[in-house]
Protein backbone atom coordinates (compact mmCIF):
# COMPACT_ATOMS: atom_id res chain seq x y z
CA UNK A 1 0.00 0.00 0.00
CA UNK A 2 1.48 3.71 -0.99
CA UNK A 3 1.09 6.15 1.61
CA UNK A 4 -0.57 9.57 -0.11
CA UNK A 5 0.85 13.03 0.39
CA UNK A 6 -0.95 15.49 2.67
CA UNK A 7 -3.07 17.88 1.26
CA UNK A 8 -3.70 15.48 -1.92
CA UNK A 9 -7.84 14.01 -1.45
CA UNK A 10 -7.56 10.49 0.10
CA UNK A 11 -7.66 7.84 -2.24
CA UNK A 12 -11.58 5.90 -3.62
CA UNK A 13 -12.58 2.51 -2.58
CA UNK A 14 -14.54 1.15 -4.76
CA UNK A 15 -17.61 -1.91 -4.11
CA UNK A 16 -19.19 -3.66 -6.53
CA UNK A 17 -22.25 -5.71 -5.15
CA UNK A 18 -23.76 -7.91 -7.35
CA UNK A 19 -23.88 -5.89 -10.54
CA UNK A 20 -25.99 -6.84 -13.76
CA UNK A 21 -26.39 -5.06 -16.89
CA UNK A 22 -27.34 -5.53 -20.16
CA UNK A 23 -28.08 -3.66 -23.25
CA UNK A 24 -31.08 -3.76 -26.07
CA UNK A 25 -29.44 -4.76 -29.51
CA UNK A 26 -30.89 -5.47 -32.42
CA UNK A 27 -34.60 -6.06 -30.37
CA UNK A 28 -33.62 -8.79 -27.95
CA UNK A 29 -31.77 -8.37 -24.70
CA UNK A 30 -28.27 -9.08 -24.10
CA UNK A 31 -26.88 -9.21 -20.61
CA UNK A 32 -23.16 -7.95 -20.65
CA UNK A 33 -22.23 -8.01 -17.12
CA UNK A 34 -23.36 -10.97 -14.77
CA UNK A 35 -22.73 -10.82 -11.13
CA UNK A 36 -19.80 -9.34 -10.57
CA UNK A 37 -18.88 -8.72 -7.11
CA UNK A 38 -15.26 -6.71 -6.30
CA UNK A 39 -13.82 -4.61 -2.95
CA UNK A 40 -10.99 -2.69 -4.60
CA UNK A 41 -9.67 -0.60 -1.66
CA UNK A 42 -8.04 2.97 -1.61
CA UNK A 43 -5.10 3.26 -3.36
CA UNK A 44 -4.56 0.05 -4.98
CA UNK A 45 -4.02 -0.21 -8.86
CA UNK A 46 -6.61 -3.16 -10.05
CA UNK A 47 -5.99 -4.32 -13.85
CA UNK A 48 -8.66 -5.29 -15.60
CA UNK A 49 -8.67 -8.37 -18.36
CA UNK A 50 -10.68 -9.88 -20.16
CA UNK A 51 -11.27 -11.43 -24.14
CA UNK A 52 -12.75 -8.12 -26.39
CA UNK A 53 -16.59 -7.30 -26.27
CA UNK A 54 -16.65 -9.03 -22.81
CA UNK A 55 -18.26 -6.05 -21.07
CA UNK A 56 -14.45 -4.19 -19.20
CA UNK A 57 -15.99 -1.13 -20.20
CA UNK A 58 -19.02 -1.39 -19.57
CA UNK A 59 -18.02 -2.15 -16.15
CA UNK A 60 -15.92 1.38 -16.06
CA UNK A 61 -18.90 2.73 -16.89
CA UNK A 62 -21.16 2.10 -14.49
CA UNK A 63 -18.30 2.67 -11.69
CA UNK A 64 -18.08 6.33 -12.92
CA UNK A 65 -21.72 7.02 -12.97
CA UNK A 66 -22.24 7.22 -16.41
CA UNK A 67 -25.14 4.62 -16.45
CA UNK A 68 -26.59 2.85 -13.64
CA UNK A 69 -26.61 -1.04 -13.29
CA UNK A 70 -29.49 -2.66 -13.92
CA UNK A 71 -29.24 -4.53 -10.60
CA UNK A 72 -27.01 -4.38 -7.74
CA UNK A 73 -24.95 -1.25 -6.20
CA UNK A 74 -21.67 0.95 -7.14
CA UNK A 75 -20.75 2.15 -3.93
CA UNK A 76 -17.74 4.35 -3.79
CA UNK A 77 -16.39 4.36 0.12
CA UNK A 78 -19.96 2.97 1.07
CA UNK A 79 -22.54 5.29 -0.66
CA UNK A 80 -24.29 4.93 -3.25
CA UNK A 81 -22.81 6.34 -6.71
CA UNK A 82 -25.92 8.35 -8.22
CA UNK A 83 -23.97 9.79 -11.24
CA UNK A 84 -20.54 10.85 -12.64
CA UNK A 85 -17.96 13.59 -11.01
CA UNK A 86 -14.19 14.66 -10.97
CA UNK A 87 -13.32 12.32 -7.99
CA UNK A 88 -13.70 9.70 -10.44
CA UNK A 89 -11.47 10.63 -14.01
CA UNK A 90 -12.05 8.39 -16.71
CA UNK A 91 -9.82 8.32 -19.69
CA UNK A 92 -11.82 6.75 -22.13
CA UNK A 93 -10.91 3.88 -24.93
CA UNK A 94 -11.36 6.26 -27.63
CA UNK A 95 -9.54 9.49 -27.29
CA UNK A 96 -12.39 11.33 -27.61
CA UNK A 97 -10.49 14.46 -27.65
CA UNK A 98 -13.11 17.96 -28.97
CA UNK A 99 -12.00 18.85 -32.47
CA UNK A 100 -12.89 22.67 -31.64
CA UNK A 101 -10.12 22.54 -29.05
CA UNK A 102 -6.81 22.81 -29.60
CA UNK A 103 -4.59 19.96 -27.50
CA UNK A 104 -3.81 22.63 -24.51
CA UNK A 105 -7.43 23.41 -24.23
CA UNK A 106 -8.54 19.72 -24.46
CA UNK A 107 -5.58 19.32 -21.85
CA UNK A 108 -6.98 21.90 -20.09
CA UNK A 109 -11.02 20.92 -20.08
CA UNK A 110 -11.57 20.00 -16.65
CA UNK A 111 -10.12 23.43 -15.67
CA UNK A 112 -12.07 24.94 -17.80
CA UNK A 113 -15.09 23.02 -16.35
CA UNK A 114 -13.88 23.92 -12.58
CA UNK A 115 -13.24 27.64 -13.40
CA UNK A 116 -9.75 27.96 -12.81
CA UNK A 117 -6.89 28.44 -14.34
CA UNK A 118 -3.70 26.22 -13.70
CA UNK A 119 -1.68 26.48 -16.33
CA UNK A 120 1.29 24.60 -14.60
CA UNK A 121 -0.53 21.42 -14.56
CA UNK A 122 -1.65 21.77 -18.06
CA UNK A 123 1.69 22.43 -19.38
CA UNK A 124 3.10 19.54 -17.27
CA UNK A 125 0.41 16.97 -18.21
CA UNK A 126 1.71 17.59 -21.64
CA UNK A 127 5.15 17.42 -21.37
CA UNK A 128 4.90 14.16 -19.74
CA UNK A 129 2.95 12.42 -22.12
CA UNK A 130 5.52 14.02 -24.67
CA UNK A 131 3.34 16.44 -26.67
CA UNK A 132 5.06 19.49 -25.85
CA UNK A 133 5.30 21.52 -28.81
CA UNK A 134 1.93 20.28 -30.04
CA UNK A 135 0.17 22.97 -27.43
CA UNK A 136 -1.48 24.80 -30.60
CA UNK A 137 -2.12 21.59 -33.11
CA UNK A 138 -6.03 20.86 -33.59
CA UNK A 139 -6.89 16.67 -33.51
CA UNK A 140 -7.25 15.87 -36.40
CA UNK A 141 -3.61 16.79 -37.00
CA UNK A 142 -2.65 14.10 -34.52
CA UNK A 143 -1.75 10.71 -35.16
CA UNK A 144 -3.64 7.81 -33.32
CA UNK A 145 -0.97 7.33 -31.07
CA UNK A 146 -0.34 11.31 -30.03
CA UNK A 147 -4.28 11.49 -29.83
CA UNK A 148 -4.00 9.03 -27.19
CA UNK A 149 -1.38 10.68 -24.80
CA UNK A 150 -3.02 13.88 -25.34
CA UNK A 151 -6.57 12.28 -23.45
CA UNK A 152 -3.92 10.24 -21.15
CA UNK A 153 -2.85 14.14 -20.13
CA UNK A 154 -6.74 15.49 -20.21
CA UNK A 155 -7.14 12.61 -17.35
CA UNK A 156 -3.86 13.11 -15.45
CA UNK A 157 -4.28 17.00 -14.84
CA UNK A 158 -6.62 16.36 -12.21
CA UNK A 159 -6.57 15.85 -9.03
CA UNK A 160 -8.56 12.35 -8.87
CA UNK A 161 -9.45 10.31 -6.16
CA UNK A 162 -10.07 6.85 -8.55
CA UNK A 163 -8.29 7.14 -12.05
CA UNK A 164 -10.52 5.30 -14.20
CA UNK A 165 -8.46 4.17 -17.08
CA UNK A 166 -9.92 2.12 -20.43
CA UNK A 167 -6.53 1.02 -22.62
CA UNK A 168 -4.49 4.04 -21.84
CA UNK A 169 -1.63 2.89 -24.00
CA UNK A 170 -3.28 0.36 -26.61
CA UNK A 171 -2.89 2.47 -29.85
CA UNK A 172 1.39 3.32 -28.70
CA UNK A 173 3.97 1.29 -29.83
CA UNK A 174 6.19 -0.54 -27.46
CA UNK A 175 8.78 2.17 -26.87
CA UNK A 176 6.70 4.85 -26.28
CA UNK A 177 4.14 2.41 -23.77
CA UNK A 178 7.23 1.73 -21.53
CA UNK A 179 7.97 5.47 -20.98
CA UNK A 180 4.03 6.02 -20.38
CA UNK A 181 3.99 2.73 -17.83
CA UNK A 182 6.89 4.27 -15.98
CA UNK A 183 4.94 7.87 -15.61
CA UNK A 184 1.61 6.20 -14.59
CA UNK A 185 3.02 3.96 -12.17
CA UNK A 186 5.31 7.20 -10.86
CA UNK A 187 2.32 9.00 -10.82
CA UNK A 188 0.31 6.62 -8.84
CA UNK A 189 2.75 5.67 -6.62
CA UNK A 190 3.51 10.23 -5.93
CA UNK A 191 -0.60 11.02 -5.54
CA UNK A 192 -2.02 7.67 -4.27
CA UNK A 193 -4.54 7.92 -6.20
CA UNK A 194 -6.97 4.57 -6.86
CA UNK A 195 -6.12 2.96 -10.65
CA UNK A 196 -8.90 0.77 -12.52
CA UNK A 197 -7.13 -0.06 -15.66
CA UNK A 198 -8.71 -1.76 -18.34
CA UNK A 199 -5.65 -3.45 -20.86
CA UNK A 200 -5.27 -6.17 -23.22
CA UNK A 201 -1.53 -6.72 -22.35
CA UNK A 202 -0.95 -9.35 -19.52
CA UNK A 203 2.36 -8.38 -19.58
CA UNK A 204 1.51 -4.41 -18.50
CA UNK A 205 -1.22 -5.75 -15.85
CA UNK A 206 1.51 -7.55 -14.49
CA UNK A 207 3.77 -4.74 -14.25
CA UNK A 208 1.93 -2.37 -13.07
CA UNK A 209 -1.13 -3.49 -10.81
CA UNK A 210 -1.26 -4.55 -7.38
CA UNK A 211 -4.28 -6.60 -8.41
CA UNK A 212 -5.41 -8.64 -11.36
CA UNK A 213 -9.15 -9.50 -12.54
CA UNK A 214 -10.05 -11.43 -14.90
CA UNK A 215 -13.30 -12.04 -16.91
CA UNK A 216 -14.63 -14.56 -18.58
CA UNK A 217 -16.52 -13.42 -21.96
CA UNK A 218 -19.99 -12.05 -22.38
CA UNK A 219 -21.59 -11.88 -20.40
CA UNK A 220 -18.68 -11.19 -18.12
CA UNK A 221 -18.19 -12.87 -14.68
CA UNK A 222 -14.95 -12.61 -12.50
CA UNK A 223 -12.96 -16.07 -13.59
CA UNK A 224 -9.78 -15.04 -11.51
CA UNK A 225 -8.86 -12.48 -9.04
CA UNK A 226 -5.03 -12.30 -8.05
CA UNK A 227 -2.93 -9.79 -6.05
CA UNK A 228 0.32 -9.53 -7.42
CA UNK A 229 2.74 -8.95 -4.14
CA UNK A 230 5.87 -8.14 -6.00
CA UNK A 231 7.89 -4.85 -5.04
CA UNK A 232 8.75 -2.10 -7.94
CA UNK A 233 10.88 -1.84 -9.61
CA UNK A 234 9.50 -4.90 -11.14
CA UNK A 235 10.87 -6.88 -13.87
CA UNK A 236 9.56 -8.57 -17.39
CA UNK A 237 12.02 -11.57 -16.96
CA UNK A 238 11.40 -12.07 -13.05
CA UNK A 239 10.47 -15.99 -13.21
CA UNK A 240 8.04 -15.36 -10.63
CA UNK A 241 6.06 -12.50 -12.90
CA UNK A 242 6.12 -15.17 -15.94
CA UNK A 243 4.20 -17.73 -13.78
CA UNK A 244 1.72 -15.56 -13.06
CA UNK A 245 1.17 -14.70 -16.82
CA UNK A 246 1.36 -18.35 -17.45
CA UNK A 247 -1.52 -18.92 -14.92
CA UNK A 248 -3.54 -15.68 -16.46
CA UNK A 249 -3.03 -16.78 -19.95
CA UNK A 250 -5.13 -20.36 -18.85
CA UNK A 251 -7.21 -19.14 -17.44
CA UNK A 252 -7.97 -16.45 -20.13
CA UNK A 253 -8.14 -19.72 -22.56
CA UNK A 254 -4.69 -20.29 -23.84
CA UNK A 255 -3.51 -24.43 -23.42
CA UNK A 256 -1.23 -24.95 -20.79
CA UNK A 257 1.50 -26.04 -23.62
CA UNK A 258 1.55 -22.35 -24.97
CA UNK B 1 -20.48 10.18 -37.64
CA UNK B 2 -23.80 10.64 -38.84
CA UNK B 3 -23.51 14.67 -38.20
CA UNK B 4 -20.34 15.23 -40.31
CA UNK B 5 -22.03 13.40 -43.12
CA UNK B 6 -24.97 16.10 -43.08
CA UNK B 7 -22.91 18.94 -43.24
CA UNK B 8 -20.92 18.03 -46.08
CA UNK B 9 -24.20 16.88 -47.45
CA UNK B 10 -26.17 20.54 -47.15
CA UNK B 11 -23.70 22.72 -47.40
CA UNK B 12 -21.30 23.21 -50.95
CA UNK B 13 -18.60 21.34 -50.60
CA UNK B 14 -15.17 23.04 -50.76
CA UNK B 15 -14.29 20.98 -54.09
CA UNK B 16 -15.22 22.81 -56.50
CA UNK B 17 -12.68 26.14 -55.29
CA UNK B 18 -9.85 23.70 -55.99
CA UNK B 19 -10.80 22.71 -59.63
CA UNK B 20 -11.07 26.32 -60.21
CA UNK B 21 -7.96 26.80 -58.90
CA UNK B 22 -6.48 23.90 -61.43
CA UNK B 23 -7.62 25.77 -64.54
CA UNK B 24 -6.03 29.21 -63.45
CA UNK B 25 -3.24 28.72 -65.45
CA UNK B 26 -5.15 28.96 -68.52
CA UNK B 27 -5.56 32.67 -67.93
CA UNK B 28 -2.11 33.03 -67.74
CA UNK B 29 -2.64 33.84 -71.40
CA UNK B 30 -4.09 37.41 -70.27
CA UNK B 31 -1.40 39.15 -68.73
CA UNK B 32 -2.09 41.67 -65.70
CA UNK B 33 -0.50 44.61 -68.08
CA UNK B 34 -3.37 43.80 -70.25
CA UNK B 35 -5.99 45.14 -67.67
CA UNK B 36 -5.38 49.06 -67.50
CA UNK B 37 -5.31 49.46 -71.14
CA UNK B 38 -8.70 47.58 -71.68
CA UNK B 39 -10.30 50.58 -69.63
CA UNK B 40 -8.59 52.71 -71.51
CA UNK B 41 -10.23 51.80 -74.42
CA UNK B 42 -13.89 51.60 -72.69
CA UNK B 43 -12.53 55.49 -71.69
CA UNK B 44 -11.38 56.59 -75.24
CA UNK B 45 -14.54 54.88 -76.86
CA UNK B 46 -16.65 57.00 -74.45
CA UNK B 47 -14.98 59.98 -74.86
CA UNK B 48 -14.13 60.12 -78.51
CA UNK B 49 -17.06 58.58 -80.01
CA UNK B 50 -19.94 60.95 -79.99
CA UNK B 51 -23.06 59.89 -78.17
CA UNK B 52 -26.33 58.84 -79.86
CA UNK B 53 -28.38 60.92 -77.29
CA UNK B 54 -28.16 63.91 -74.87
CA UNK B 55 -26.89 61.84 -72.04
CA UNK B 56 -25.73 63.23 -68.82
CA UNK B 57 -21.79 62.79 -67.63
CA UNK B 58 -20.19 61.01 -70.31
CA UNK B 59 -16.78 63.11 -69.64
CA UNK B 60 -17.17 62.45 -66.09
CA UNK B 61 -17.79 58.63 -66.94
CA UNK B 62 -14.78 58.87 -69.17
CA UNK B 63 -12.62 59.91 -67.17
CA UNK B 64 -13.67 57.34 -63.95
CA UNK B 65 -12.84 54.95 -66.61
CA UNK B 66 -9.26 56.41 -67.57
CA UNK B 67 -8.87 56.21 -63.62
CA UNK B 68 -9.23 52.74 -63.02
CA UNK B 69 -7.42 51.77 -65.83
CA UNK B 70 -4.40 54.29 -64.40
CA UNK B 71 -5.46 52.36 -61.07
CA UNK B 72 -5.14 48.60 -62.78
CA UNK B 73 -1.35 49.96 -64.65
CA UNK B 74 -0.18 50.72 -61.21
CA UNK B 75 -1.36 47.50 -59.55
CA UNK B 76 0.13 45.41 -62.37
CA UNK B 77 3.46 47.43 -62.32
CA UNK B 78 3.41 46.58 -58.38
CA UNK B 79 2.33 42.77 -59.15
CA UNK B 80 -0.72 43.10 -57.23
CA UNK B 81 -2.69 42.08 -60.16
CA UNK B 82 -2.37 38.17 -60.99
CA UNK B 83 -5.30 36.10 -60.11
CA UNK B 84 -7.80 39.40 -60.83
CA UNK B 85 -6.89 40.67 -63.97
CA UNK B 86 -8.49 38.73 -66.80
CA UNK B 87 -11.80 39.81 -64.57
CA UNK B 88 -10.23 43.43 -64.95
CA UNK B 89 -9.69 43.07 -68.59
CA UNK B 90 -13.11 41.28 -69.25
CA UNK B 91 -14.94 44.05 -67.02
CA UNK B 92 -13.10 47.06 -69.02
CA UNK B 93 -13.81 45.65 -72.72
CA UNK B 94 -17.30 44.92 -71.49
CA UNK B 95 -18.16 48.46 -70.15
CA UNK B 96 -16.81 49.66 -73.83
CA UNK B 97 -18.70 47.42 -75.92
CA UNK B 98 -21.70 48.34 -73.62
CA UNK B 99 -21.39 51.96 -74.09
CA UNK B 100 -20.59 51.58 -78.13
CA UNK B 101 -23.34 49.50 -78.30
CA UNK B 102 -26.11 51.37 -76.61
CA UNK B 103 -25.18 54.96 -75.44
CA UNK B 104 -23.62 55.08 -79.15
CA UNK B 105 -25.68 53.29 -81.58
CA UNK B 106 -28.19 52.75 -79.41
CA UNK B 107 -29.10 49.13 -80.71
CA UNK B 108 -31.41 48.22 -77.60
CA UNK B 109 -34.75 49.56 -76.95
CA UNK B 110 -34.81 52.18 -73.88
CA UNK B 111 -35.83 52.98 -71.49
CA UNK B 112 -35.27 49.31 -70.19
CA UNK B 113 -31.52 49.55 -71.72
CA UNK B 114 -29.63 52.19 -70.11
CA UNK B 115 -26.45 53.33 -70.58
CA UNK B 116 -23.28 53.75 -68.18
CA UNK B 117 -23.83 57.38 -68.26
CA UNK B 118 -27.24 56.70 -67.29
CA UNK B 119 -26.17 54.60 -63.83
CA UNK B 120 -23.42 56.94 -63.33
CA UNK B 121 -25.28 59.56 -63.43
CA UNK B 122 -28.04 57.86 -60.73
CA UNK B 123 -25.20 57.84 -58.17
CA UNK B 124 -23.96 61.12 -58.57
CA UNK B 125 -27.65 62.55 -58.38
CA UNK B 126 -29.57 60.10 -56.18
CA UNK B 127 -26.91 59.01 -54.14
CA UNK B 128 -28.34 60.26 -51.11
CA UNK B 129 -31.61 58.50 -51.29
CA UNK B 130 -29.92 55.53 -52.03
CA UNK B 131 -27.72 55.52 -49.36
CA UNK B 132 -30.66 56.17 -46.83
CA UNK B 133 -32.35 53.05 -48.91
CA UNK B 134 -29.80 50.89 -48.06
CA UNK B 135 -29.67 51.99 -44.73
CA UNK B 136 -32.83 51.23 -43.74
CA UNK B 137 -32.80 47.83 -45.48
CA UNK B 138 -29.75 47.24 -43.69
CA UNK B 139 -31.58 48.22 -40.35
CA UNK B 140 -34.35 46.09 -41.09
CA UNK B 141 -32.44 43.08 -41.90
CA UNK B 142 -30.21 43.06 -38.95
CA UNK B 143 -32.97 42.96 -36.49
CA UNK B 144 -35.17 40.57 -37.81
CA UNK B 145 -32.46 38.58 -39.32
CA UNK B 146 -30.36 39.01 -35.34
CA UNK B 147 -33.79 38.04 -33.93
CA UNK B 148 -34.29 34.90 -36.21
CA UNK B 149 -30.61 33.38 -36.01
CA UNK B 150 -30.96 33.74 -31.65
CA UNK B 151 -34.93 32.65 -31.56
CA UNK B 152 -33.35 29.54 -33.98
CA UNK B 153 -30.49 28.60 -32.59
CA UNK B 154 -32.02 28.70 -28.81
CA UNK B 155 -34.67 26.62 -30.02
CA UNK B 156 -33.12 23.86 -32.05
CA UNK B 157 -30.40 23.32 -28.72
CA UNK B 158 -33.80 23.42 -27.09
CA UNK B 159 -35.22 20.64 -29.23
CA UNK B 160 -31.87 18.99 -29.55
CA UNK B 161 -31.20 18.72 -25.64
CA UNK B 162 -34.60 18.83 -23.51
CA UNK B 163 -37.29 16.24 -24.14
CA UNK B 164 -40.33 17.65 -22.60
CA UNK B 165 -39.67 20.93 -24.99
CA UNK B 166 -39.05 19.02 -27.97
CA UNK B 167 -42.51 17.32 -26.85
CA UNK B 168 -44.45 21.04 -26.51
CA UNK B 169 -42.22 23.10 -28.80
CA UNK B 170 -41.75 20.49 -32.20
CA UNK B 171 -45.41 20.23 -33.35
CA UNK B 172 -45.30 24.31 -33.23
CA UNK B 173 -42.03 24.10 -34.77
CA UNK B 174 -43.41 21.21 -37.65
CA UNK B 175 -47.10 23.76 -37.89
CA UNK B 176 -45.74 26.85 -38.50
CA UNK B 177 -41.59 26.50 -39.61
CA UNK B 178 -42.38 25.20 -43.48
CA UNK B 179 -45.20 27.72 -44.09
CA UNK B 180 -43.99 30.35 -46.24
CA UNK B 181 -43.68 33.72 -44.07
CA UNK B 182 -45.07 35.50 -47.25
CA UNK B 183 -47.92 33.74 -46.66
CA UNK B 184 -48.53 35.52 -42.92
CA UNK B 185 -47.60 38.76 -44.63
CA UNK B 186 -51.52 39.97 -45.09
CA UNK B 187 -52.33 38.51 -41.33
CA UNK B 188 -49.33 40.29 -39.83
CA UNK B 189 -49.92 43.55 -41.38
CA UNK B 190 -53.42 43.73 -40.41
CA UNK B 191 -53.14 41.86 -36.71
CA UNK B 192 -49.63 43.75 -36.11
CA UNK B 193 -50.35 47.51 -35.85
CA UNK B 194 -46.89 48.91 -37.23
CA UNK B 195 -45.76 47.27 -40.58
CA UNK B 196 -42.34 47.82 -39.58
CA UNK B 197 -42.58 45.24 -36.39
CA UNK B 198 -44.86 42.96 -38.61
CA UNK B 199 -42.27 42.45 -41.46
CA UNK B 200 -39.29 42.29 -38.84
CA UNK B 201 -41.71 39.83 -37.11
CA UNK B 202 -42.41 37.72 -39.93
CA UNK B 203 -38.32 38.23 -41.05
CA UNK B 204 -37.25 36.39 -37.72
CA UNK B 205 -39.46 33.75 -38.40
CA UNK B 206 -38.65 32.83 -42.18
CA UNK B 207 -34.94 32.68 -40.84
CA UNK B 208 -35.43 31.03 -37.46
CA UNK B 209 -36.56 27.98 -39.27
CA UNK B 210 -33.74 26.56 -41.10
CA UNK B 211 -31.51 27.71 -38.04
CA UNK B 212 -33.56 25.95 -36.18
CA UNK B 213 -33.95 22.67 -37.79
CA UNK B 214 -29.96 22.63 -38.56
CA UNK B 215 -28.97 23.36 -35.20
CA UNK B 216 -31.03 21.05 -33.98
CA UNK B 217 -29.95 18.15 -36.44
CA UNK B 218 -26.06 19.47 -35.37
CA UNK B 219 -26.78 19.79 -31.23
CA UNK B 220 -28.91 15.86 -31.97
CA UNK B 221 -25.81 14.62 -33.81
CA UNK B 222 -23.16 15.22 -31.25
CA UNK B 223 -21.06 12.37 -30.17
CA UNK B 224 -22.54 11.12 -27.16
CA UNK B 225 -19.40 10.26 -25.69
CA UNK B 226 -18.50 14.35 -25.99
CA UNK B 227 -20.76 14.93 -22.93
CA UNK B 228 -19.51 11.58 -21.66
CA UNK B 229 -16.09 13.17 -20.96
CA UNK B 230 -17.11 16.39 -19.61
CA UNK B 231 -19.60 14.68 -17.03
CA UNK B 232 -17.18 12.81 -15.71
CA UNK B 233 -15.07 15.99 -14.90
CA UNK B 234 -18.44 17.07 -12.91
CA UNK B 235 -19.69 19.42 -16.43
CA UNK B 236 -23.33 21.06 -15.15
CA UNK B 237 -26.43 21.14 -18.23
CA UNK B 238 -24.72 24.77 -19.14
CA UNK B 239 -21.14 23.59 -19.56
CA UNK B 240 -22.68 20.90 -21.65
CA UNK B 241 -25.19 23.32 -23.84
CA UNK B 242 -23.02 26.12 -24.51
CA UNK B 243 -19.11 24.52 -24.90
CA UNK B 244 -20.02 21.31 -25.92
CA UNK B 245 -23.18 20.50 -28.34
CA UNK B 246 -22.90 24.24 -29.46
CA UNK B 247 -19.32 24.05 -30.79
CA UNK B 248 -19.95 20.52 -32.02
CA UNK B 249 -23.07 21.48 -33.64
CA UNK B 250 -21.09 25.01 -34.47
CA UNK B 251 -20.62 23.74 -38.87
CA UNK B 252 -24.46 22.94 -38.94
CA UNK B 253 -25.47 25.96 -37.52
CA UNK B 254 -23.56 28.22 -40.03
CA UNK B 255 -25.62 26.13 -42.96
CA UNK B 256 -28.92 27.21 -41.08
CA UNK B 257 -27.46 30.51 -40.59
CA UNK B 258 -26.53 30.63 -44.22
CA UNK B 259 -29.74 29.47 -45.20
CA UNK B 260 -31.76 31.93 -43.21
CA UNK B 261 -30.06 34.76 -44.48
CA UNK B 262 -31.00 34.01 -47.83
CA UNK B 263 -34.85 33.48 -46.75
CA UNK B 264 -34.50 37.38 -44.49
CA UNK B 265 -32.94 38.61 -47.91
CA UNK B 266 -36.00 37.29 -49.51
CA UNK B 267 -38.38 39.12 -46.63
CA UNK B 268 -37.07 42.45 -46.84
CA UNK B 269 -37.78 42.81 -50.56
CA UNK B 270 -41.24 41.66 -50.12
CA UNK B 271 -41.99 43.41 -46.94
CA UNK B 272 -40.14 46.86 -48.64
CA UNK B 273 -42.15 46.13 -51.62
CA UNK B 274 -45.97 45.44 -49.97
CA UNK B 275 -45.56 47.34 -46.60
CA UNK B 276 -42.75 49.23 -45.28
CA UNK B 277 -42.22 52.70 -47.08
CA UNK B 278 -38.30 52.60 -47.15
CA UNK B 279 -35.73 51.14 -48.09
CA UNK B 280 -34.04 49.96 -51.50
CA UNK B 281 -37.50 47.39 -51.89
CA UNK B 282 -39.39 50.69 -51.66
CA UNK B 283 -37.41 52.96 -53.55
CA UNK B 284 -36.89 50.00 -56.57
CA UNK B 285 -40.63 49.57 -56.60
CA UNK B 286 -41.17 53.83 -56.85
CA UNK B 287 -38.66 53.44 -59.64
CA UNK B 288 -40.67 50.59 -61.41
CA UNK B 289 -43.41 53.42 -60.92
CA UNK B 290 -41.80 56.14 -62.85
CA UNK B 291 -40.66 54.14 -65.30
CA UNK B 292 -36.91 55.14 -63.88
CA UNK B 293 -34.77 52.11 -65.12
CA UNK B 294 -31.52 53.51 -64.31
CA UNK B 295 -33.13 53.94 -60.89
CA UNK B 296 -33.93 50.30 -60.51
CA UNK B 297 -30.80 49.31 -61.74
CA UNK B 298 -28.45 51.08 -59.60
CA UNK B 299 -30.69 50.02 -56.55
CA UNK B 300 -29.99 46.27 -57.46
CA UNK B 301 -26.44 46.71 -57.95
CA UNK B 302 -26.78 48.41 -54.49
CA UNK B 303 -28.53 45.66 -53.27
CA UNK B 304 -26.26 42.72 -54.80
CA UNK B 305 -23.10 44.06 -53.22
CA UNK B 306 -24.95 44.39 -49.66
CA UNK B 307 -26.34 40.65 -50.10
CA UNK B 308 -22.92 39.54 -51.07
CA UNK B 309 -21.23 41.53 -48.76
CA UNK B 310 -23.49 40.20 -45.42
CA UNK B 311 -22.78 36.73 -46.60
CA UNK B 312 -18.79 37.51 -46.94
CA UNK B 313 -18.98 39.33 -43.36
CA UNK B 314 -20.92 35.37 -42.30
CA UNK B 315 -18.08 33.27 -43.91
CA UNK B 316 -15.53 35.25 -42.42
CA UNK B 317 -17.02 34.89 -39.07
CA UNK B 318 -17.21 31.00 -39.65
CA UNK B 319 -13.73 30.77 -41.20
CA UNK B 320 -12.60 32.51 -37.92
CA UNK B 321 -14.70 30.39 -35.40
CA UNK B 322 -14.27 27.30 -37.41
CA UNK B 323 -10.87 26.90 -37.95
CA UNK B 324 -10.57 23.66 -36.66
CA UNK B 325 -11.96 22.09 -39.63
CA UNK B 326 -10.35 19.61 -41.93
CA UNK B 327 -11.63 21.80 -44.86
CA UNK B 328 -13.87 24.41 -45.50
CA UNK B 329 -15.59 26.38 -48.95
CA UNK B 330 -14.45 29.43 -49.32
CA UNK B 331 -16.85 32.00 -50.60
N1 LIG C 1 -24.28 1.56 -25.65
C1 LIG C 1 -24.41 0.26 -25.94
N2 LIG C 1 -25.53 -0.19 -26.51
C2 LIG C 1 -25.66 -1.49 -26.82
N3 LIG C 1 -24.75 -2.42 -26.56
C3 LIG C 1 -23.60 -2.05 -25.98
C4 LIG C 1 -23.36 -0.68 -25.65
N4 LIG C 1 -22.14 -0.59 -25.09
C5 LIG C 1 -21.65 -1.85 -25.08
N5 LIG C 1 -22.52 -2.73 -25.63
C6 LIG C 1 -22.33 -4.17 -25.75
O1 LIG C 1 -21.80 -4.63 -24.55
C7 LIG C 1 -20.80 -5.61 -24.78
C8 LIG C 1 -19.56 -5.25 -24.01
O2 LIG C 1 -19.04 -4.04 -24.53
P1 LIG C 1 -17.76 -3.37 -23.88
O3 LIG C 1 -17.50 -2.12 -24.64
O4 LIG C 1 -17.99 -3.25 -22.43
O5 LIG C 1 -16.64 -4.46 -24.18
P2 LIG C 1 -15.11 -4.44 -23.77
O6 LIG C 1 -14.91 -5.57 -22.83
O7 LIG C 1 -14.69 -3.13 -23.33
O8 LIG C 1 -14.44 -4.82 -25.17
P3 LIG C 1 -13.08 -4.29 -25.80
O9 LIG C 1 -11.98 -4.99 -25.08
O10 LIG C 1 -13.16 -4.74 -27.22
O11 LIG C 1 -13.06 -2.83 -25.65
C9 LIG C 1 -20.61 -5.70 -26.26
O12 LIG C 1 -21.21 -6.90 -26.69
C10 LIG C 1 -21.35 -4.51 -26.83
O13 LIG C 1 -22.00 -4.89 -28.02
MG1 LIG D 1 -13.60 -1.62 -24.15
Amino acid sequence: MVTHPAGRAAPLGIQLRAIRHGYQIGGAFKPVIEDVSLDIAPGEFVALLGPSGCGKSTLLRLVAGLEPPHAGQVLADGVPVTGPGPDRIVMFQDPTLYPWRTVRANVALSRDIAGRRDDAAVDAAIEMVGLKGFERAWPHQLSGGMAQRAALARALVNDPRLLILDEPLGKLDSLTRLTMQTELLRLWQNRGFTVIMVTHDVEEALLLATRVVTFSPRPAGVISDVSIDLPYHRHRDDPRLLALRREILVRLGHSEDW
Amino acid sequence: MSGAGTTQAIAPAGKPTRTHARSRPALRALPPWAAGPAWFVAALVTWRWPDADDFPDTTTLAGLFAGIGVALLAAAALRRLSARAPWMIALGLGFAAWELVQAKLLLLPRPFFGTPQDLLDVFLTDWKRLGDSLLHSLGLLVVGYTAGSVLGIATGVGLGRSRRFRYWALPIVRLVGPLPPVSLLPLAMVLIPSNWLASEALMALGSGFPITVLTWSGVAAVDPAYYDVARTMGARERFLVFRVALPAAMPQIFVGLFMGLGMSFVMLVIAEMLGVKSGLGFYMQWAQGWAAYPNMYAALLVMSLMCTGLITILFKVRDRLLGWQKDGLKW
